[in-house]
């Protein structure tokens, strides 16, 4: 009703010659209550003057002043503006307007049917997608023009979607049966939503929206299947980040290190140290992510070089000595880092690249830190892969893992090539911390958090067997995401661990066993 | 676990206050000074919002000896640390009474601490002053309850939530960290939205463990959850640094306010301080004090805590002023009673006034819960929050929900 009303005003408003006067009545009420703000933010939106797109972008980055006098100014960098003449304006003591989200949606909806033929792509994307949301009859021509110019796939695309829309919003039934046709013919979760939610109003549609919601059901199953195989993906690629360095250390030497939560953690919080000291280096500060990675595998490295050198070679053929010590210098390095950074979680933020998300085939849509932590598991574990079976080093490290004395030999030193060994796993667990910073709170016992699973990967997969590690992550996040939605996040990972430990019953050694100083025992 | 017997700064200044005002106050010194327990997390999880309570009620020991002690006395902290440690609560709280024997301790985080030393206070007859929101169905005559009941934070939010203000909300997610205040909240909410005509179909729960950081199953179902053609809003009772990971998925997702508002009854000022909180501008929070509240009292408060803390970056939220207020109203008890006795102070107690930083005058109540106006707030970018609604008077607490069946038979508090 109102919307008609508001259009009956603006198809009025020229003939009488008020046109200006209507800009400047709706204008004021930008700057009254939530419920004015609103109804004011709707009608510049239909007035379709282009004076209103700074004012309203203005308000909704609050940015829209009001001054003691009730006059609005928009603030653009340091100086203000008066929001109606556009001249400057040497007032000081003017308060932002404040919004709430009904205004939030009056002020997009309007936004978007105001810059529809903007030059702009990403605005003219927004556009469509805010027009799609406020859906009303009004919008249709508007749309049909700028569909007519529109030459981007894309954008052309969620216009279609969003005349769909406006057409079932509108009076008469050819258009609606229409606009529900248009919409059943997509595969979008917002289709269906928009469709459901016209159902109470048009029972003599009913049929034809079930059906056209069945259709798009259809097509979103296999998006949904797929996006969570790919959260299992992604839950997996944090299993093996977390175990890739455990599978090292545990693996093939075979020492048990309850400290390797730990080397995450130091990985985590050296990414926070680049973060900060590269800040006021403008040049390199948006490459302190990538840089944090060769620092944190230096770190760690250290770390784990002095903990096999210093204590735990000591104790070789100890297992339980190996965990206990293991055990208490993890709770050294937590508390040594609480007092130096503080029990507060320490903020690293995500460059732009990793925020948002990506629409694959299918509109299939992942979020973008997830998918970057995917790729650079996969490329740490390549990498693992070809320092183990290409360099030197990988090769006395196998021939000290197969038969210890045959190696010394050989002449090979193998004191050397342990914490060599041990340095390079602990390294791996640094790398992980990087990746981890990104999707997880950085604070002292951010590795307590990953080190049971870091343990059931390597156990599940195969002690020693990288192939194992790779698959049994892989498999764990996969098994648990599609768990996830029946059992609740809790119960879906008690189901994973109760499969494991039958599993280990029948198959002690793993998915793929291996021989190796481990195995031997 | 180490113990603190009172910091270094509030001995200094309360050593300054006595140097300053010998002669105004010659007795303070020489008799027994009162002594006030602090039972809060100072390692741990829980260490990222109980520190700051800590120094709230140390900042008032430290006012309140500046303003000549309490009956001639001086007051003295004793700071001890559970550390995040349930169990270690209720040892704490023996340790406090029978060792230290404080005459009143404030404390206690979760409510899982909070049941943990119930007991101890009760077979001790001490006196504790419990300063977070909860889920309620307890009153315990050894306990004053100065943050919320669920009607005064939790149920006003989703009333707010199903207003044409909040959004119009017909179907409501119900996300939560999984344990006894989360789950309570969410029976009473469940009940609450029950007689409001939503039926289960149209409620969706699910809980987390404490932590966690995978939330994109989750923020993808409930998505899914939003595309049935009903206006869709989340209520969050996730508690700590998981609420991170959670709103940067939420931003992430693309989940805008304006769509999918979620409201918070955990996250303050304090926990939105260490994140970019430009993706979640709109998203709300229920409390019943914010730090943007415009009042002569919050403006004393904020004075207090800044001259007190000296770190332009450190905020106040709700627990802080919930700390504030009943540590004021427990002066105003003991100076009225003449003694720190604890059955006297307990009578004398119930019926406080007191003009609390939010604005209001609130009042300890017989149900030792206190009557407090209800605030929601708009997450803004600069981590502060938006006042986009409050209660016209400060509302009586309830601490037996009437949304609990087996309540029917309680008395009403």
């Amino acid at each position: 009703m109102r919307r008609i009303a508001i259009l009956l005003l603006v198809l009025l408003a020229p003939l009488a010659g008020h046109a200006q006067d209507a800009f400047e009545a709706a204008l004021a009420g930008l700057g009254g209550g939530f419920a004015q703000q609103a109804e004011a933010a709707e009608r510049l939106g239909m007035l379709g003057d282009p004076r209103a797109v700074p004012i309203l972008r203005a308000l909704s980055d609050g940015r829209l002043l009001r001054a003691g006098d009730g006059a609005l100014l928009v603030r653009e960098g340091d100086r203000n503006t008066f929001a109606l003449t556009g001249a400057a304006a040497e007032i000081s003591g003017a308060e932002p307007v404040r919004i709430n989200n009904r205004v939030r949606a009056a002020l997009r909806g309007a936004l978007g049917r105001l810059s529809l033929v903007s030059p702009d792509q990403a605005e003219r994307l927004a556009a469509a997608e805010a027009v799609f949301r406020s859906r009303a009859a009004e919008n249709i021509p508007l749309l049909e023009a700028a569909l007519a110019r529109e030459n981007v796939a894309r954008i052309r695309e969620r216009m279609e979607l969003a005349l769909a829309a406006s057409r079932l919003a509108a009076g008469d039934e050819a258009a609606k049966r229409a606009g529900i046709a248009e919409l059943g013919a997509s595969a979008s979760t917002e289709a269906r939503a928009v469709l459901l939610e016209s159902r109470a109003a048009a029972p003599a549609l009913a049929a034809e929206i079930d059906a056209a919601v069945t259709a798009i059901d259809r097509r979103l199953a296999i998006r949904h299947a797929a996006e969570t195989f790919f959260q299992g993906l992604s839950l997996g690629s944090v299993l093996l980040l977390a175990a890739l360095g455990l599978a090292v250390t545990f693996g093939v030497m075979g020492v048990i290190n309850m400290a390797h939560g730990e080397f995450v953690m130091l990985g985590a919080y050296t990414t926070f140290v680049m973060q900060e000291a590269l800040r006021g280096i403008p040049a390199l500060a948006p490459w302190s992510l990538p840089l944090s990675v060769p620092a944190a595998f230096l770190v760690a490295a250290a770390c784990g070089a002095v903990l096999e050198r210093g204590l735990i070679r000591h104790l070789y053929g100890r297992p339980l000595e190996t965990l206990l010590l293991t055990f208490g210098v993890g709770m050294m390095i937590q508390q040594a880092v609480r007092l130096g950074f503080g029990a507060q979680n320490r903020e690293v933020t995500s460059p732009p690249w990793m925020q948002g998300t990506l629409e694959l085939a299918f509109g299939v849509t992942v979020t973008q830190n997830r998918l970057w932590i995917l790729v650079f598991s996969l490329l740490v574990l390549g990498l693992t892969v070809a320092a183990i079976h290409l360099t030197r080093f990988g090769l006395e490290m196998r021939a000290v893992t197969q038969n210890r004395r045959i190696a010394a030999a050989m002449g090979i030193r193998t004191g050397r090539v342990d914490a060599f060994t041990f340095a390079f796993g602990s390294g791996i667990a640094g790398i992980a911390g990087v990746a981890l910073s990104q999707i997880d709170n950085v604070s002292p016992n951010l590795g307590s958090g990953y080190i049971i699973d870091s343990f059931m990967v390597v156990v599940f997969g195969g002690v020693g067997s990288l192939a194992g590690t790779l698959v049994g992550a892989m498999s764990l996040g996969v098994v648990n995401k599609v768990l996830e939605p029946y059992a609740g996040v809790v119960l879906a990972k008690v189901f994973v661990l109760v499969a494991i430990m039958l599993f280990i019953q029948r198959r002690p050694r793993g998915l793929f066993a291996l021989r190796g100083r481990a195995a031997e025992q | 676990m180490t113990k603190t017997l009172i910091t270094r700064r509030s001995v200094l200044a309360g050593t300054g206050a006595l140097l300053a005002a010998p002669s105004i106050r010659p007795s303070m010194a020489q008799s027994a000074p009162i002594r006030i327990g602090v039972l809060h997390s100072l390692s741990g999880t829980m260490a990222i919002s109980e520190t700051a309570l800590r120094d709230t009620v140390l900042m008032m020991v430290e006012y309140q000896n500046s303003r000549g002690g309490l009956l001639g006395r001086r007051l003295e902290a004793v700071v001890v640390d559970p550390a995040s440690n349930w169990p270690l609560f209720a040892e704490k709280a023996r340790e406090l009474l029978q060792v230290h024997k404080v005459d009143v301790t404030f404390g206690c985080w979760t409510s899982v601490s909070r049941k943990s030393v119930l007991p101890v206070f009760e077979e001790l007859n001490g006196m504790l002053f419990y300063p977070v929101q909860y889920e309620g169905e307890e009153e315990s005559r050894n306990i004053f309850y100065t943050g919320a009941a669920p009607n005064q934070q939790a149920i006003p939010a989703v009333e707010y939530l199903m207003s044409a203000d909040g959004g119009d909300a017909k179907r409501i997610a119900l996300l939560g960290t999984d344990y006894v205040y989360p789950r309570t909240t969410n029976r009473i909410l469940r009940g609450f939205l029950n007689s409001k005509g939503i039926a289960d179909a149209d409620i969706m729960e699910e809980y987390t463990p404490f932590g966690h950081s995978d939330w994109q199953g989750i923020v993808a179902r409930v998505k899914r959850f939003a595309a049935e053609g009903k206006k869709t809003a989340i209520v969050s009772t996730i508690n700590g640094d998981a609420n991170i990971p959670f709103y940067r998925e939420l931003g992430n997702q693309g989940i805008k306010a304006e769509e999918i508002p979620c409201v918070a009854f955990s996250v303050g000022e304090e926990e939105l301080a260490g994140i970019d909180t430009r993706p979640l501008v709109g998203h709300l929070a229920a409390w019943n004090y914010f730090m943007s509240v415009q009042s002569p009292a919050n403006t004393r408060f904020l004075e207090l805590w800044r001259a007190y803390i000296r770190n332009p970056r450190r905020v106040t939220n709700d627990p802080m002023e919930a700390t504030y207020t009943g540590f004021s109203m427990w002066a105003q008890a003991v100076a009225q009673a003449g003694t720190t006795a604890v059955d006297a102070v307990r009578t004398a107690v119930i019926g406080q006034k007191f003009d609390a930083p939010a604005g209001y005058t609130e009042e300890m109540l017989p149900n030792h819960h206190l009557s407090k106006p209800v605030m929601i707030g708009e997450v803004q970018a600069d981590g502060q929050f938006n006042i986009v609604w409050k209660t016209q008077n400060a509302v009586p607490a309830e601490n037996w929900s009437q949304f609990i069946p087996e309540n029917a038979n309680r008395r009403r508090g």
